[in-house]
């Protein structure tokens, strides 16, 4: 069976594709020049640029991080370009007839035709290609409601009150390495902003994707959920197939002010390289939010793409009666590495968090599970649960599991539960004797294994989540 | 073929598991509407026989052969072998958390129905049939909506099995002791069940310990495997000698490793 796992592995990768937008795009290198021109292109105040610089000399202190399960070539920060733009994007379009047409047949290929999304999943999108957000649909009707979602580039210059007080402020710049990369040089990505007691009337939705070649990207997502206002948002990324590594190192920060609720899901298909491990995305994201009273963050994502995926999206439970969760669903297989998880930081009486993880390794790839949940002094009476489920295909494949837990209140509890299993050759076979062939049984038992993460998901996504497995695991045997 | 009325005919078949030779000369016809009982000793090779002919990974095939409907079976696929009608009745039934039995059911049924070139149903049409099934083996409706077996009892699972065979309409059904642990209610829905399905176009291989499921699934032949092979047959009457005196008077010496189920 091994042997014709592996066999089988070699399945294309179907977003690999490369479109033909001109573009314009910087010389690799990087250097305080570079952040000055990326400031100017984006004709920044004054204020932000000083932010970006202060960030970048952070960075130049800081080490790379190793403590990850992952093995990797070291990126090259200096042969990366960090700004690239769509030529077309310059006159910015102020309505979809004026996106260029290639660039709206690459999101058909993905399978998000925007004007059809429009009309009838009533999603709103907004679409970040290479650097660059490309057309925000549905702003009207949102305005409406008194929603803000648009290009962070944009806040910048009409939001700057916002900007200023909430940049940064659930991601410090010092806080890791690839994040204070991203602070000096982060080029586009979403805002959001929901004010006091509304419900975003539709679900609000970004698509990333990397088009040319040795271009980083680096966006970096705001979201704040006024008090008990209301969310729900989901991104997708995949990138086109190519033989060097490309890094993404993303920020996303959530802040969820006192009873507000954000729900953050996403499915993300990067190219994850070939299988002898050439290629691929570098997925080195971080991602955070802060829960103040009554305030709940959910963190769903269904991860399958990247060649090395580091990745924890996180909850910090500040306020009284805060809840976080966390499901999510990675899969890995051909060379593949993933080291994910979450971290839970209790600060709050009574806060709450949950975290259900479904790992599912396949060919010779790693996957591990790492979590954190601290219980800290104050954090009367909190809880949290977690369960994590692994799912090996073939015996060539890893899973990990690595939670920690810091309990300094007593009268915290902490619950873990962990299982291993493996499709195994019995549910192979009833499933083939009644009469389906071996990938679509796989795709099934897999899909029925990630149920609890899946049910999560919005509607229309979930059915998107369980068809990216399906594609991603055809070949997975024989 | 000798016959071409024979819808399952097996020619000195030997096959073996990890180089074991476990069937050592099979020879069986059965004809459409048939129902033949085995009966024999534990380690005799009837779950095997099963394995052998619906082509599980690791049951090797050393020579003879077998052939569905005039159909060399050998050559198939797993999957292919079950499209063409046969289906076996699993001793124990695995389990498959999260992929709900409705899921399932409907999967199967619609992955057969390709195979034969017809459309595959829309839920609401599949859903009505799966309902009626259920009745018919005594499940709640609630059960289309667990996993696959998933926290079922024993005698669940059996009649989730004869459930899959009422859906799945085979040309041979293969039970596989569906009746060992079942409580006397129990076994007489499988029994039912298996009745129901009983038609001239459909066969069946009933493979039990126990007279008295024959009692109520009236088969055509008896006939005992013992060490690889069929040692007798017979018709009904011959399930009622051996429950009274047991497989020695037919002089297979038991092995060692027969002793073990
Ligand atoms: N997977 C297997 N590996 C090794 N030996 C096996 C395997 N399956 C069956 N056998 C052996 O084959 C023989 C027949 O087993 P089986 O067909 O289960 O008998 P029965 O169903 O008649 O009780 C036994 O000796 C059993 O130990
Ligand atoms: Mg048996």
């Amino acid at each position: 069976m091994t042997e014709q796992i592996d066999k089988a592995l070699a399945r294309e990768y179907e977003a690999g594709f490369v479109s033909a937008v001109e573009s314009e795009t910087f010389e690799p290198g990087l250097n305080e020049d570079v952040i000055r021109r990326i400031s100017e292109v984006k004709g920044e105040p004054e204020w932000m640029l000083e932010w970006r610089l202060k960030a970048f000399r952070v960075w130049q202190e800081m080490e790379e991080p190793n403590w990850a399960h992952v093995d990797y070539e070291k990126v090259d920060f200096q042969a990366i370009s960090y700004y690239s733009a769509p030529k077309s994007m310059k006159d910015k379009p102020k309505s979809l007839d004026e996106v260029d047409p290639e660039l709206l047949r690459t999101y058909e290929k993905l399978g998000i035709p925007l004007v059809e999304q429009q009309m009838l999943a009533g999603v709103a999108v907004d679409a970040v290609f290479d650097s660059v957000s490309v057309v925000t649909t549905f702003r009207e009707k949102l305005e409406e409601a008194g929603v803000i979602f648009c290009p962070i580039s944009e806040a910048v210059h009409k939001y700057p009150e916002l900007l200023k007080k909430y940049l940064g402020s659930v991601v410090p710049t010092k806080d890791n390495f690839f994040a204070a990369l991203n602070c000096a040089v982060f080029t586009d990505g979403s805002f959001v902003y929901i004010p006091k007691g509304v419900r975003c009337p539709m679900e609000l939705s970004t698509y990333f994707r990397i088009n040319e070649q040795n271009t980083g990207q680096f966006e970096r997502t705001l979201i704040i959920a006024d008090e008990g206002s209301h969310v729900s948002y989901l991104e997708g990324c995949t990138a086109p197939q190519r033989d060097e590594n490309q890094l993404h190192a993303a920020v996303v920060e959530l802040v969820a002010l006192d009873d507000a609720e954000i729900k953050y899901s996403t499915v993300q298909n990067w190219y994850p390289g070939d299988e002898e491990g050439k290629g691929g995305i570098y997925n080195f994201v971080t991602k955070r939010g802060i829960c103040h009273t009554n305030a709940k963050i959910s963190w769903t994502q269904v991860e399958t793409g990247s060649s090395v995926t580091w990745k924890y999206p996180s909850c910090v439970l500040k306020g009284d009666n805060s809840i976080g969760e966390f499901y999510s669903v990675a899969l890995t297989r051909g060379r593949q590495q993933a080291d994910t998880g979450t971290k839970m930081i209790h600060i709050g009486k009574n806060t709450k968090s949950t975290i259900i993880s479904k790992g599912i390794s396949a060919g010779k790839s790693n996957n591990s599970y790492r979590g954190l949940v601290r219980m800290n002094p104050g954090a009367q009476g909190a809880r949290n649960f977690t369960q994590c489920d692994s799912l090996l295909i073939g015996d060539q494949c890893g899973a990990h599991t690595f939670p920690y837990v810091e309990s300094r209140n007593p009268s915290a509890i902490v619950e873990h539960e962990a299982t291993t299993s493996k499709v195994s050759d019995d549910q192979m076979f009833l499933c083939q004797q009644r009469g389906i062939d071996p990938e679509k049984a796989v795709s099934m038992i897999v899909n029925g294994f990630c149920k609890e993460v899946f049910k999560e998901l919005p509607m229309e996504f979930a059915v998107e989540a369980g068809k990216l497995l399906e594609i991603s695991l055809e070949g997975s045997v024989g | 073929m000798s016959n071409e009325n024979v819808l399952l005919s097996i020619k000195d078949l030997h096959a073996s598991v990890e180089e074991k030779n476990i069937i050592k000369g099979l020879n069986l016809d059965i004809k459409p509407g048939e129902v033949h009982a085995i009966m024999g000793p534990n380690g005799a090779g009837k779950s095997t026989m099963g394995y052998v002919l619906s082509g599980r990974d690791g049951y090797t095939v050393d020579s003879g052969s077998a052939s569905l409907a005039g159909e060399d079976l050998l050559d198939m696929d797993v999957e292919d072998r079950a499209r063409a009608g046969l289906f076996l009745a699993f001793q124990y039934p695995v389990e498959i958390p999260g992929v709900s039995n409705l899921e399932f059911l409907k999967v199967s049924v619609d992955a057969q129905r390709e195979a034969r070139g017809e459309e595959s149903l829309t839920s609401a049409e599949f859903l009505k049939v799966a309902k009626e099934a259920c009745k018919q083996v005594n499940l709640p409706v609630s059960f289309l909506k667990r996993g696959v077996n998933e926290g079922f009892s024993g005698g669940e699972k059996k009649r989730n099995e004869i459930m899959q065979m009422i859906l799945l309409k085979p040309k041979l059904c293969i039970l596989d002791e569906t009746d060992s642990g079942l409580d006397i209610d129990a076994m007489q829905v499988v029994a039912n069940g298996v009745n129901s399905q009983r038609s001239s176009e459909r066969s069946f291989i009933v493979v039990t310990h126990y007279q008295r499921l024959l009692d109520y699934i009236k088969p055509d032949f008896v006939h005992v495997l013992a060490d690889g092979k069929i040692v007798k047959s017979g018709d009904a009457s011959l399930a009622k000698e051996l429950e009274e005196q047991g497989y020695a008077w037919l002089q297979t010496e038991p092995k060692e490793d027969e002793l073990e189920d």
